[in-house]
């Protein structure tokens, strides 16, 4: 039995102080000093704590950070003073897709590297655009299933990289090819290069260390090579060049000992996979298409001509390209798994789908619709505190300070903790489905349910009428 | 006050002699409404009456126009107390002679809409949800029609939120309230087991000692009682303390089988077998070592302070004929008992369910993904299964296709707030629901959702910690359930009344009384 993969993830507090959900507001005047809020109703002690934080802070940010919204301060208080509401600074985190949900549970990932927790059922709209208008299935008493997540059994999250043939031919005893390339990860996901829009950070180092620490590979500039002067070589191995064929200036000692590379869509990709293989016969090549209106036919196309791995690439926000009516990753990569499967040729290919994957279900169901693993770069940049305020490119101060010396044990080792709680939770999701294995998840469609396809099958025979 | 019975003429022949001479007198607990007010100081509420006391004469006008008793002046206090917010009935007494804010002759008066509304609740338990049940629980009747709390429906934009009750212009049959029956059966084989009959169409939903606190377990159970219903153990073992309610218990066989013991099989009439539960389907139960304190450990005759993992799935069943057997040895320990069999919602939770049937079970209960008070990750509430309101249809009409319906009690649970969900999960296909997270916020759970963490709940609901505790009593607690129980009652012969039902097992499949925004057409708009 192979070694069972695991993250090592330590706490690694933030920063800065919390932006937490809810925040006591209205310290009315009339105060009897009777310290019931602080001494009697608060049973976490956040007053006290908070005090403390705020005494030791050079600048004070907010006080608004770590109440956890229980209200006995408020329905305490000897004269009825104390108000409760939801933090301003809070709503104002991220965008409409980028929620500050998602900040607020990356964040805490980043922090414990634990499986986020709470009490009292699901308290979230019923459904929602994009990944939130499907569920994952579980297996009930009358399929066979396995509770590897208490460690019986070992659940795989290992996925393969590469060209996988339908078939071999031999001539006598002898195969007439030989086997394509293939290098496997323990976790479907990749690290994709950071964000063009956000280009305060320099978060390649974190990137880098993250992916070595963590076994997976992150995708790095062939511009930005000269980051690795530095760097031991054990780092290559996890590390993906994203190429310009024509002008790549990468010596060629250090691209032998890399296991991907990623060049961008175009017409000449066979002939620019060819200059690559001939540097490292042994190389995995990706090719990098933004995902458009073309893209069914373009992966087709691309699979056909024996390309190993396409890397659907949509906005930050999931979001297909170049038109005023997008429609979503998740769909679209169920059109094109469709088609490939269609043409017979499915297996043959990689299919890697990055653009608005934020969350670790994000990344079971982007599997289950047809991917072979995603891409992710934004979490990465929130794990180390970002708020996506956007204020990157106009060259204001970064209020998650990014623009400063990081510490690496910090930068890479939040980004570490945030792939251990998404490896949990991905496993969570596939013990709960009856799954042993990532790479059997893919495309495996009958392991989730559809909001569109409920409220026809259900709904539809009892309310259309 | 409490009456003492012992009903064991009929089970001398099913038990066993040493569970029928331990068996302890069975506590009656009455029914009566009393008003029951809440534990704290400053009950939230949706308004916010502010009085500038350098403006008010101290006239007394508000007082004596006010018929809720907002504004209160205490003997020998020389200035009004703080006015009683939670009592104002808002911007509708505006219509009114009561109008305290336009009758003060000073204009010493302010009303305002309470902005820590946003902070309470959520999509699911809306802050206008959660305050009309404290106030059905405090009062134990059903707000005014003209309430302006938005109690019908959340705001999760799906489900039952999207589900509306389509009343006819006038009843078919005028039917008085009080000929309504909203009892429902919960055996319906004739299999010589008891025909279980509950007064009301739900029961009290498992939750362990462990994840709940016994003060709370307790009032449930004698709310239960006093309303001739259920409520269950959970699968954190049985107190002694259930011992005088034993008839109006069930008890949980569940993954971990922590506290299962024959003897606590034999004492009670429904034995539920957990194979999963909504709010972690296909995970199993997990209890933070943090809430397992010495007592309950004890109980689950565990090692404290460790955390405690109910394995998913159960290790001697990957079939129905696996299933059966263990209904089978249920059945041979307590021969007396109905069977329930809790699933969560699968895509396949309508062969599950049938399934189930097949190998004998009584009740079939499906657990949706919304409730739940003990620790459960954050992924599988949001994500794993099927929603409540899909799974009740399926289920029901793939029973009907079988023949099995009218030989099985479907019940469902894992989302019901008010009585409106109960009426919608009826109409649906269910014959019954489970309530859980409705008891809680009945005794205050404002759902901040710490109920795993660290001493556990800050509102003395779902804890361990012998202080939080204490700061409930089982008294009061007991009363605001039965409030709760008394207005959704009330409620529920409201709806059936109005769509001429004298009967509630009328309503089971009655999807043609409901209305789905999402289908509606032009003309149901209008």
């Amino acid at each position: 039995m192979p070694e069972k993969y695991h993250i090592e993830t330590t706490h690694i507090p933030p920063r800065l102080p919390r932006i937490g959900k809810y925040g006591i507001i209205d310290w009315r005047e009339d105060c009897a000093g009777c310290h019931n809020c602080v001494k009697k109703a608060c049973i976490y002690d956040k007053y006290r704590e908070e005090s403390k934080f705020i005494n030791s802070l050079d600048s004070i940010h907010t006080i608004y950070f770590e109440c956890m919204g229980c209200f006995s301060c408020v329905q305490n208080c000897t004269k009825g003073l104390l108000c409760l509401t939801v933090n301003p600074e809070y709503k104002k985190l991220g965008n409409e897709y980028w929620s500050p949900e998602i900040l607020r549970t990356t964040w805490l990932q980043a922090e414990t590297g634990k499986v986020p927790v709470s009490g009292a059922g699901y308290r979230g709209k019923f459904y929602g655009p994009g990944f939130d208008s499907m569920w994952t299935d579980m297996s009930e008493i009358v399929r066979p299933t396995r509770d590897g997540i208490h460690g019986r059994e070992y659940i795989s999250t290992a996925v393969d990289i590469g060209r996988k043939p339908s078939f071999l031919t031999f001539n006598g005893d002898k195969m007439n090819s030989g086997l394509s390339s293939l290098l496997s990860l323990p976790l479907p996901v990749i690290f994709d290069m950071p964000s063009p829009d956000h280009t305060l950070p320099k978060l390649e180092p974190f990137i880098i260390e993250a992916a070595w620490r963590t076994e997976l590979i992150a995708l790095i500039d062939s511009e930005k090579w000269t980051l690795l002067k530095d760097y031991d070589e054990k780092y290559l191995s996890h590390i993906a060049f994203h190429l310009n064929p024509d002008s790549h200036n990468i010596p060629e000692e250090i691209l032998k000992k890399t296991r991907l590379a990623e060049i961008p869509y175009s017409n000449l990709v066979n002939k620019h996979i060819a200059v690559i293989k001939n540097i490292n016969p042994d190389i995995v090549v990706s090719v990098r298409l933004p995902l458009t209106s073309q893209s069914i036919d373009q992966s087709l196309q691309l699979t056909k001509l024996n390309v190993e791995v396409i890397h659907l690439v949509a906005d930050l926000n999931g979001n297909e390209l170049n038109t005023k009516n997008p429609r979503f990753i998740k769909d679209m990569i169920r059109d094109i798994h469709g088609n490939l499967i269609k043409n017979e040729i499915r297996d043959e290919v990689t299919i890697i789908a990055g653009g608005g994957i934020g969350l670790p279900e994000h990344l079971a169901k982007a599997v289950i619709c047809g991917a072979d693993l995603v891409s992710i770069n934004l979490p990465l940049m929130i794990a180390l505190e970002c708020r996506l305020c956007n204020s990157c490119k106009s060259g204001n101060y970064c209020p998650a300070a990014l623009d400063k010396d990081i510490d690496i044990d910090y930068g890479a080792g939040r980004m570490v903790n945030l792939m251990g709680a998404w490896h949990w939770q991905l496993v969570e999701v596939m013990g709960a489905m009856g799954m042993r294995e990532a790479r059997r998840l893919r495309g495996d469609v009958g392991r989730a349910m559809f909001y569109e396809e409920l409220q026809n099958e259900i709904y539809g025979p009892i309310f259309s009428t | 006050m409490d009456q003492y019975s012992v009903h064991n003429t009929n089970l001398k022949e099913v038990l066993p002699e040493n569970t029928l001479s331990s068996r302890v007198p069975q506590v009656k607990v009455s029914r009566e409404i009393k008003p029951s007010q809440a534990r704290h100081l400053n009950e939230i509420s949706k308004y916010i009456i502010y009085r500038d006391n350098e403006k008010c004469r101290m006239c007394g006008t508000c007082s004596k126009i006010c018929p809720e008793g907002v504004h209160v002046l205490k003997p020998g206090y020389k200035l009004f107390a703080t006015p009683k917010s939670y009592k104002c009935i808002g911007f509708r007494c505006e219509k009114t002679d009561n109008y305290c804010i336009s009758k003060c002759p000073n204009g010493a008066l302010r009303l305002v809409e309470n902005p820590m509304m946003e902070a309470l609740g959520d999509y699911r338990w809306t802050s206008d949800i959660i305050l009309a049940t404290w106030k059905m629980a405090e009062t134990g009747n059903v707000l005014p029609e003209d309430t302006d709390y938005e109690y019908e429906t959340g705001a999760s934009e799906g489900g039952f939120d999207r589900i509306r009750l389509k009343y006819p212009d006038k009843p078919p049959v005028e039917v008085s309230e009080d000929d309504i029956d909203i009892s429902i059966d919960l055996n319906k084989r004739n299999d010589g087991k008891p025909k279980i009959k509950i007064d009301v169409p739900w029961y009290g939903g498992g939750m362990s000692y462990g994840s709940v606190s016994n003060v709370t377990q307790l009032s449930k159970v004698r709310a239960a009682t006093a309303w001739n219903t259920f409520s269950c153990s959970g699968e954190g073992g049985y107190m002694e303390r259930f011992r005088p309610y034993d008839d109006h218990m069930i008890t949980q066989v569940a993954t971990g089988l922590f506290g299962v013991r024959e003897e606590t099989i034999q004492r009670v009439p429904i034995v539920e077998f957990k194979y999963a539960q909504g709010a972690k389907p296909g995970l199993g139960g997990h209890l933070l070592g943090s809430k397992n304190t010495l007592s309950v450990s004890r109980m689950r005759e565990a090692v404290q302070g460790i955390p405690l993992f109910s394995p998913f799935p159960f290790h001697s069943v990957y079939s129905i004929e696996d299933h059966m057997k263990h209904i089978d040895w249920i059945k041979h320990v307590n021969p007396r008992a109905l069977i329930s069999t809790k699933v969560s919602t699968p895509t396949d939770v309508d062969m599950v369910a049938v399934g189930s049937y097949f190998a004998g079970t009584h009740i079939i209960h499906i657990d949706g993904g919304y409730g739940g008070t003990g620790a459960a990750p954050d992924i599988a509430k949001k994500n794993i299964a099927m929603p409540l309101e899909y799974a009740i249809p399926k289920v029901h009409s793939f029973l009907v296709a079988e023949h099995a319906r009218d030989s099985v009690t479907l019940i469902a649970s894992g989302g019901i707030r008010s009585y409106y969900d109960i009426v919608k999960s009826i109409a649906l296909g269910a014959d019954g629901v489970v309530v859980g997270t409705a008891e809680l916020v009945a005794l205050g759970c404002v759902r901040c959702g710490r109920c795993e963490s660290g001493r556990g709940c800050p509102r003395s609901i779902a804890t361990t910690d012998p202080e939080l505790t204490g700061k409930m009593t089982i008294e009061w607690g007991t009363q605001r359930l039965i409030n709760l129980y008394n207005a959704w009652s009330i409620g529920l012969k409201k709806i059936l009344k109005r769509f001429g039902m004298k009967k509630i097992s009328e309503l089971c499949g009655r999807t043609d009384l409901l209305i789905h925004l999402d289908f509606m057409k032009s003309s149901d708009a209008k």
